[in-house]
């Protein structure tokens, strides 16, 4: 129940399992032919990650951070930039806080 | 995208490397975030050094320094570990093909350093026809290598920085998330997926402790990805 293990090998045990998400998708792919199916999957599936990752982190967010997030949204639109917009977005979150 | 033209060379190794050089400036402040978090959290600095290096995984990193101590809890360690970060797994399967001609041992090293950015940067890369794996492995290369100095520098600084988010740095990860949906936004095609991620990710969010609802989000929007008509 509750098995723990010293800092070293959970060191080694956390580098396993982040290097078996990192090669397993790679494996596994060779052995599914890749029907239209799984591709229309696989095109979802990239968008949807991050999706599922960052609305979350959005909502959780305090107001400064999620106009923040708005700013990030627009420079992107405008500049098409990922540096430019993150850059932006915390800029304008320091900013909005300093302001209260 | 068809598989067999994909090559690997030094000259894709080095063009990624610059390539990620100016979104890398934005890596360090965030593996800067991590080692001061570590060290306030009471881990030790050559854990912190050790975990940056070994994983280069920085949301994983963030989400067990809650169970970190001396005695470190082996399952939820294991399942928090794999839930973070399964979109390995996805990334690595929608590569799969198209790295395939450049064989194991080159498939291994590049698998190694794969992450958010560098995949999101070969993804689009790819779209314009780009056919080196040698771009991928360079930008993770830099990727890491920011990761590391950034985590260096932040369990120096330990208590230093004070709040990270007197900095904004927890804006960095979701505004970079919604720069990378922006280049992916493939109109109507990507409406109902990301329509669905979302409302099941913050459902789930809700429901489950952990970071399940990521993998519960990503699965479902791949899902109704895959049951519509294809655009």
């Amino acid at each position: 129940m509750a098995l723990s293990v010293d800092v070293p090998t959970a060191l080694v045990v956390m580098a396993l399992v982040t290097f078996a998400t990192r090669i397993g998708g790679f494996l596994v792919m060779i052995w599914i032919p890749l029907s239209a199916r799984v591709q229309r999957f696989l095109e979802a599936l990239s968008g949807s990650v991050l999706v599922a990752l960052v609305l979350p982190m959005a909502i959780h967010g305090d107001l400064a951070g999620q106009l923040a997030l708005l700013v990030a949204a627009t420079t992107m639109l405008a500049t098409r930039n990922s540096v430019a917009a993150i850059a932006a977005a915390m800029i304008a979150v320091v900013a909005l806080r300093a302001l209260g | 995208m068809e598989a067999g033209g994909t090559v690997f060379t030094g000259r894709g190794v080095r063009r990624g490397m610059v390539k990620m050089l100016a979104f890398a400036l934005f890596v360090v402040p965030f593996g800067m975030a991590f080692g001061v978090a570590a060290v306030e959290g009471g881990m030790e600095v050559w854990a912190a050094i050790v975990m940056s290096a070994t994983n280069f995984a920085g949301a994983s990193q963030f989400a067990v320094l809650e169970l970190w101590s001396s005695e470190v809890p082996l399952i939820p360690l294991i399942l928090i570990t794999f839930a973070v970060n399964a979109r390995h797994l996805l990334m690595g399967a929608a590569l799969a093909h198209w790295i395939r001609p450049i064989g194991w041992p080159k498939t291994v090293l590049t698998a190694t350093v794969t992450t958010d950015p560098n995949f999101a940067m070969i993804t689009a890369e790819r779209m314009k026809g780009e056919r080196d794996a040698g771009l991928l492995l360079g930008a993770g290369l830099t990727l890491w290598t920011a990761w590391a100095i950034g985590t260096l520098v932040g369990v120096g600084v330990g208590n230093g920085i004070g709040d990270p988010r007197a900095i904004g740095i927890d804006v960095l990860l979701p505004a970079f998330f919604i720069a990378l949906l922006i280049g992916l936004w493939r109109g109507r095609q990507s409406a109902a997926p990301w329509l669905v991620a979302g409302l099941v990710a913050v459902l789930a969010n809700l429901a489950i402790p952990g970071h399940w609802h990521i993998i519960l989000g990503a699965l479902a929007g791949g899902l109704v990805g895959a049951f519509s008509r294809g655009a």
